[in-house]
């Protein structure tokens, strides 16, 4: 149940749109570069993906994101094909939207490659679903 | 408990002749001073002589359920309560349960909340009777509800006026001075009627001002005795004719300014939130966003705009909001929170979306009627063009007046922004598809699929979400044809949790004289407040399908903890704490099925799903609601 305080939600979703919007921007412009591969991949610290999905659960990031990573109205989609590791790391630590920031202390770096692994491990959706044709 | 017999006696007597005349009452009555001491002992038994009157064939309950048919109430939403049994017997016997009909409720919070999604179907007030204590004292939340929804719900609250009749014990601690002083600071208008004129004058009154915008609940103290005494056959007693104020129309000049403004805009916005009161609401939104070839942000605070419209661009209000130079609100409730985005860190910040120069234009009842204690009104809004008026009664004088104002060349600017906006939309939709795909397959089940798989059950037949469209992720606004009126029907308005489940029965309740399907998306920890409206939907065949968006936690709540846990740097380990709704999970198949509803669940994989709302919408057509617990994401 969501204890729904409409006003607040409708910012946060508005928040959440633009950091959507920001990043699904940047997904595609790696995907423009490097057809084919996972952005950002290159750039990445090796991760553990099994330890990055349990900390996507335990940690919480679940809770905005959903438990695919597939997004929703209080936070955008993080995979499959995040954004760079960069990119992604910098807004975890310092957010520029709604979302809380989780510093070092909370999530380390190691830990932070892991989730990233595992958002890069997530596969595609499954395509032409006659449900959303309607 | 018994009370004396003799002064029931007089006080009814006494009562019967305030009803019928005043002056006479004075006349014959035999006051006592307090100075005076009296000549012998008060008589407490009848004397031998005396027959005693123990009956009577016409009570001021009668009279008052005339008043009540006469305003034309259909349903009586009530837990039962000694301080209006009077009222109550009157209801089921002398009115035949017949228009109204008493609905058992089990929870006063369940009566007020059926009353506002009846009445955001159907149009008019259900009545709510309430004991005047702890009755209202349950109701209270769901008024509140209501008030922030600008939906008028008719309540009734029984008391005990005259301490020196009331029954020791318990009618002592059902009793209270001012009963409506609980609610006052979030209703519309209350009164204590001493007298059966009294009654039936303000009967009509409050009826009258509920149903004038902005429309808000109204209270009614009905004491007992004035409902419990006899009424003589020749006693005078009248009720008032109602005729309802024509919804304020905004002033012409300022019409004429707002119009002058739309049509000279190059891009304008129309945000509509509580715009459409009626049917008519969302013809007269559409004629004007299609004059304009203006893209309109539907906030579904009412169904408004249908979702599919080319120039329905809800799902994308930032860049709209910033790109806009004119802005036209109807009965938008935060006005403020739409031109400026929010950001809830340590340090709360908040930043305006618009351009320099973007004029904003806001039509709104809310103008009209406002108090002070409780802040439901939100941040001021700087607007340029205020219309204290109601949105809906304004439109088609605002509509005439762009008309007036459009010519050729302007025609032309507003198809070239037509086709742009048509080919936006087409895109936005086409992203929507694309990302309700992601988890499609994951247990626990995606929003998006369990909106999906529901929309393709009901899609050909004649359908009503009455729970919130924006729920669930907004997937049901996104990937659902609203198109008719009564295709959903809003928010909870003051956000207090337990409004689902009540509102959406009382909506279904509404629809089945209609013959359509019912459906809500029904909150798991939303529906544990109050879970016995599920009996009453089962007691009086009320048809609705509940598809639980069971994700064992207050979520928002979670999100919460989360937050302030992440800026305390402590991490979210405990976040579960005094939030989840598991350990043990609850069996809502078997909650719905010991209360008779048909009951299916819990799904948790998502090709089950389907087939179960099949068999849940099977036994809806039968005539029954039942209930489809699914397993899902958090949001």
């Amino acid at each position: 149940m969501n204890r729904f305080v409409r006003h607040r939600s409708v910012r946060i979703a508005a928040a959440g749109l633009m950091i959507a919007v920001a990043l699904i921007v940047a997904r595609l412009g790696a995907e423009a570069q490097t057809p084919g591969a996972t952005p950002g991949a290159q750039t990445a610290p090796a991760g553990n993906t099994q330890n990055g999905k349990r900390i996507f659960a335990s940690y919480g990031c679940f809770q905005c994101h959903g438990r695919e990573a597939q997004g929703g109205i209080a936070g955008p989609r993080l995979g499959p094909n995040p954004v760079p590791f960069v990119a992604f790391s910098r807004y975890i630590r310092q957010p520029a939207g709604q979302m809380p920031p989780y510093t070092s202390k909370v999530v380390t770096d190691t830990e932070l490659a892991d989730i990233y692994a595992f958002l890069q491990s997530l596969p595609q959706p499954p395509k032409d679903i006659p449900l959303l044709n309607n | 408990m018994a009370k004396s017999q003799k002064i029931s006696s007089d006080r009814r007597n006494f009562l019967k002749l305030a009803a019928g005349s005043a002056a006479a009452l004075v006349a014959k009555s035999n006051v006592l001073s307090a100075q005076q001491a009296p000549s012998s002992p008060p008589a407490t038994e009848p004397a031998a002589h005396e027959v005693e009157m123990l009956t009577t064939d016409r009570t001021g309950s009668d009279f008052m359920v005339d008043v009540i048919k006469s305003l034309g109430f259909e349903y009586i939403c009530s837990n039962p309560g000694s301080s209006f049994r009077g009222l109550q017997e009157s209801v089921v016997n002398y009115g035949g349960n017949r228009a109204p009909e008493f609905l058992t409720c089990c929870h006063e919070e369940s009566s007020v909340a059926m009353g506002q999604g009846y009445f955001k179907i159907e149009g008019k007030p259900v009545l709510v009777m309430a004991h005047g204590t702890v009755g209202l004292q349950h109701a209270s939340m769901a008024i509140y509800n209501a008030y922030c929804d600008r939906v008028p719900v008719y309540i009734i609250l029984g008391n005990t006026i005259d301490a020196t009749t009331r029954r020791p014990g318990v009618e002592w601690a059902h009793s209270v001075q001012d009963a409506a002083a609980m609610v006052r600071d979030y209703t519309k208008w209350d009164d204590l009627p001493i007298s059966l004129p009294h009654f039936s004058e303000s009967a009509v009154r409050a009826y009258k001002i509920a149903m004038t915008p902005p429309m808000m609940p109204v209270v009614m103290v009905v004491d007992t005795d004035l409902q419990e005494s006899p009424v003589s056959q020749s006693a005078k007693l009248r009720i008032p004719k109602l005729t309802l104020a024509s919804p304020p129309q905004g002033d012409s000049g300022a019409v004429a300014e707002a119009a002058r403004l739309l049509v000279a805009a190059e891009n304008p916005v129309i945000v509509a939130d509580r715009a459409a009161r009626t049917a008519a609401g969302m013809k007269y939104l559409v004629e004007l966003a299609e004059l304009l070839q203006a893209p309109v942000v539907d906030q579904a605070g009412r169904m408004n705009f249908p979702s599919r419209h080319p120039l329905n661009h809800s799902d994308r209000p930032g860049r709209l909001i910033a790109g806009a130079d004119v802005i036209l609100g109807l009965e938008v409730w935060d006005f403020w929170g739409t031109v400026n985005s929010f950001r809830d860190q340590l340090h709360r910040s908040s930043r305006l979306l618009t351009r320099p120069g973007t004029k904003l234009i806001h039509i709104t009842a809310g103008d009209l009627y406002a108090k002070s204690n409780y802040q439901d009104f939100q941040r001021y809004a700087e607007v340029d063009l205020s219309i204290a008026a109601d949105a809906e009664a304004t439109l088609p004088a605002l509509i005439e007046a762009v008309k007036r104002l459009t010519n050729a060349d302007r025609k032309r600017a507003f198809q070239d922004r037509g086709a742009k906006l048509a080919a936006a939309r087409q895109e936005a939709r086409e992203r929507v598809r694309a990302e309700a795909a992601y988890g499609w397959d994951a247990s626990p089940i995606s929003t998006a699929r369990l909106a999906a798989e529901l929309w393709e059950q009901i899609k050909n037949k004649d359908w009503s979400l009455v729970s919130e469209a924006r729920s669930a992720n907004g997937w049901a606004q996104r990937l659902w044809a609203f198109e008719k009126p009564y295709h959903h029907i809003g928010g909870s308005g003051g956000a207090g949790v337990g409004y689902i489940a009540p509102s959406s029965v009382g909506a279904a309740l509404a629809n089945r004289k209609y013959g359509r399907l019912s459906v809500s998306i029904q909150n798991d920890g939303d529906l544990m407040y109050a879970p016995g409206v599920l009996w009453t939907a089962a007691h009086h065949r009320i048809p609705i399908l509940s598809v639980m968006h069971n994700n064992r936690s207050y979520h928002q709540e979670v999100m919460h903890i989360q937050r302030m846990a992440n800026r305390h740097n402590r991490g979210i380990a405990n976040s579960h704490i005094g939030t989840a709704i598991d350990n043990p999970n609850i069996d809502y198949a078997k909650l719905a099925q010991s209360m008779g509803l048909y009951g299916e669940g819990p799904i948790t994989d998502p090709k089950d799903l389907g087939p179960a709302i099949r068999r849940g919408i099977a036994a809806v057509e039968r005539g029954e609601p039942a209930l489809i617990d699914v397993v899902t994401q958090p949001r």
